[in-house]
């Protein structure tokens, strides 16, 4: 057998595929990968020390900015964490849109999932066809709060404002091409026999290390685990919707990517449910000006952000700033079983290994 | 019409000839004047090729692709290249100078080159070498030794996997490529391209030999390093492979030099399979244009169309699936045509 020198490459932080400003040392035996070493922190912006000098209000934006491909799932997370520590009632109508807005975010992640893992794999029709369905997403995000990636349009007690006229049609017809769009991903990528190739049995997780790491969302769910905070713990008013938890028997790639896809069409029957029920009304309960929590009154609050169970913990210090926020980022959780994922796969694995786990740097490293 | 091409050289000889020149001299002026051309028309039918994938790309991907420079965008390419031409020319400082330099000409030079046998109409040949095909496969394997020099002298990681990879794919696809071509060799008994064409007056060997049709596709694919098997360029994984340290005009002349070969081996699948230059009504040599743009319009479709080969998958694909087919299909041929002669067919 011939033996050869393992050397390390530095995938990152500047490379097309990384999803950010990730840096993987891969030591490498020619194609082979030996070990793995991820370094975070290329997009580190102190931002839960920053919340600790703005007041409840102004931190919205930057919760905006943790997850900028799903931006209404972090909002949600803060807003509901920060009502809990405040004890504040959140209108009817409100919940409804918070729940439409949710989940059209979490469309729009797994579809730049999707698309981003398929161009990472070579196929970059792909890319297109994902980011074109995405705008259409962007463009009602844009209806409702003026902004289209980074939106803050949900708000501590509510949202902004009610809806706009045009909506309401806008996210029936998206809701309604759901399937078409799922279709033509499958036709364009999952039904290819590359594709299929390149993802099965390629970055295996068990569940029990999928456990062991604390792993959450759809790779857990890839993993077998039917575990999802919106039905294990239902926040707000997911306890009234049905929809099904999609789950992958394997854990590899594959199962991560087919799981994606079905939790686009379950998103899209939540949507047209909540559509469905949604009451008149207002959409903003009573918040006084100043937000002042009790001193050392605490509070974890745990949603299920397309990447997984994100968490805010908040203690208040009596003053109208929070004494501590911390963030359970899934990424950073979900990134730290990269390694052993990647070991003794190819280098060309690492790319379908990052593709298909989906961390989002400004999540990881905050 | 038919044969303008033809009569313009013959025209430019006799008037050497008259000049006093012997036909030695004549002739070998001839040929210089024909390489000017091929490489001419190489260059500006690479300007209207690149233009037209970014086009037709862009249709498959709902985008509208270039369209501002010139009428529906056509003089974009020419726009591109004379931004390339400004570029600044980064030679890495630890990288072996000659070599690094070096690859980008020579890829160009053996790309080129592939056109001396290629018959662009009836009579319409460079050089009718006896051993056509032969030349061109053995020369259409040599642009891997340029793409080994540019990753090798580029001192860089990246580059280096890219071109250990250009090599794998060049050993691994090079035999079945050869020997889907053999069924065709043993049908006519002949290496000679104008014969090749000729034996298709009838029937095209495509309808004869479509195994050999699509082995030659799919191993002319990862010849050419194109998507599905750009495995030495790579770039959402190794960041441009062998090209990552290349800028400017030296990029451009790679990037010319693959469009060259696309061109080439779909101008010689159309010879082989297609017919060649034979079809109705209209002169030989805009029949070879048709074909060849057809052809590489499949490969247009394909390489927007399907994801990235793994490595270890193109070689297990290679080794365990097209090898044994084209085994195969050489075996059913043979069989074919002793069986034919049996019978008194042939």
């Amino acid at each position: 057998m011939l033996q050869t020198d393992q050397y390390i490459i530095n995938v990152g932080p500047q490379h097309p595929s990384t999803h950010g400003g990730l840096h993987i040392e891969a030591i490498m035996d020619g194609e082979v990968v030996k070990d793995l070493i991820v370094h975070l922190g290329y997009v580190h912006r102190s931002v839960e020390k920053i919340a600790e000098s703005k007041t409840y209000q102004q931190f919205v934006p930057y919760a905006a900015r943790l997850d900028y491909l799903a931006t209404n799932l972090p909002v949600l997370g803060y807003c509901q964490a920060v009502e809990k520590l405040l004890d504040i009632e959140v209108p009817e109508r409100a919940q409804y849109i918070r729940i439409i807005m949710a989940e059209l975010s979490r469309i729009a992640s797994h579809q730049i999932a999707i698309s981003a893992g398929a161009i990472d794999l070579g196929a970059t029709t792909g890319l297109m066809y994902g980011m074109r369905d995405r705008e259409r997403i962007m463009d009602i995000f844009e209806m409702t709060g003026g902004q289209r990636l980074l939106s803050a349009y949900i708000r501590i007690g509510g949202v902004a404002q009610d809806i706009p006229e045009g909506f309401i049609p806008a996210v029936q017809s998206l809701v309604a091409d759901v399937p078409a769009m799922v279709e033509e991903y499958n036709g364009l990528l999952t039904g290819n026999e590359i594709l299929a190739a390149r993802l099965k049995g390629v970055g295996i997780l068990s569940a029990e290390e999928a456990i062991a790491y604390g792993v959450t969302g759809p790779n857990l769910r890839a993993s077998g685990i039917a575990y999802d905070l919106r039905k294990a713990d239902p926040y707000g008013i997911y306890d009234r919707f049905d929809f099904d938890i999609p789950t992958g028997s394997n854990g590899d790639s594959w199962d991560r990517w087919v799981v994606r896809i079905r939790e686009i069409e379950e998103s899209a029957k939540i949507i047209a449910q909540a559509l469905q029920d949604m009451p008149e009304g207002e959409v903003k309960g009573k918040v006084p000006r100043l937000l002042k929590a009790e001193k050392d009154r605490e509070v974890y609050h745990h949603i299920e952000s397309s990447k997984g169970e994100l968490g805010y913990y908040i203690v208040g210090d009596g003053s109208d700033k929070p004494y501590r926020l911390h963030i359970r980022a899934p990424s950073f959780i979900n990134l730290m079983v990269l390694p052993s994922i990647c070991r003794e796969g190819t280098f060309q694995d690492i790319i379908t290994n990052i593709a298909t786990l989906d961390p989002i740097l400004g999540e990881s490293d905050r | 019409m038919e044969s303008l091409f033809i009569n313009l050289s013959q025209a430019f000889t006799a008037w050497l000839m008259s000049l006093g020149l012997s036909a030695g001299w004549a002739d070998a002026l001839l040929l210089a004047v024909q390489w000017t051309c091929i490489v001419a028309i190489v260059t500006l039918n690479i300007t209207i090729l690149i233009w037209l994938e970014r086009r037709v790309s862009s249709f498959f991907q709902e985008r509208l692709g270039p369209n501002r420079v010139g009428p529906l965008g056509c003089f974009q390419t020419v726009a591109d290249a004379l931004k390339l031409l400004t570029k600044e020319d980064i030679v890495p400082s630890a990288a072996d100078k000659l070599i690094f330099k070096t690859a980008p000409a020579l890829f160009i030079i053996v790309a080129v080159m592939l056109y001396a046998v290629i018959p662009m109409g009836d009579g319409m040949q460079v050089v009718d070498l006896n051993v056509g095909l032969f030349y061109f496969i053995s020369i259409g394997s040599l642009s891997t030794i340029c793409l080994f020099m540019a990753g090798w002298g580029s001192n860089n990681k990246w580059s280096l996997m890219g071109a250990l990879r250009a090599v794998a794919q060049m050993i691994t696809y090079e035999i079945p490529l050869a020997f889907s071509l053999l069924g065709i060799v043993m049908i006519t008994g002949s290496l000679r391209l104008s014969e090749i064409v000729e034996a298709q007056s009838g029937v095209w060997f495509i309808i004869l030999q479509p195994v050999a049709f699509l082995v030659y596709f799919i191993a002319a694919t990862a010849e050419l390093n194109r998507g599905p098997f750009d495995m030495p360029e790579a770039e959402q994984e190794l960041t441009g492979g062998a090209y990552t340290e290349y800028t400017g005009m030296r990029w451009a002349l790679f990037f010319l030099a693959e469009y060259t070969n696309l061109v080439a081996v779909s101008a010689l699948m159309s010879t082989v399979f297609l017919g060649g230059w034979q079809g109705p009504w209209l002169p030989s040599w805009i029949w070879i244009i048709i074909k060849t743009y057809l052809v590489m319009m499949v490969f247009f479709w394909v390489k927007w169309t399907f994801p990235r080969i793994r490595m270890d998958q193109l070689m297990s694909f290679s080794w365990k699936f097209l090898i044994p087919v084209s085994l195969g299909n050489i075996l059913f041929t043979g069989a074919g045509i002793y069986f034919c002669k049996w019978m008194g067919w042939c």
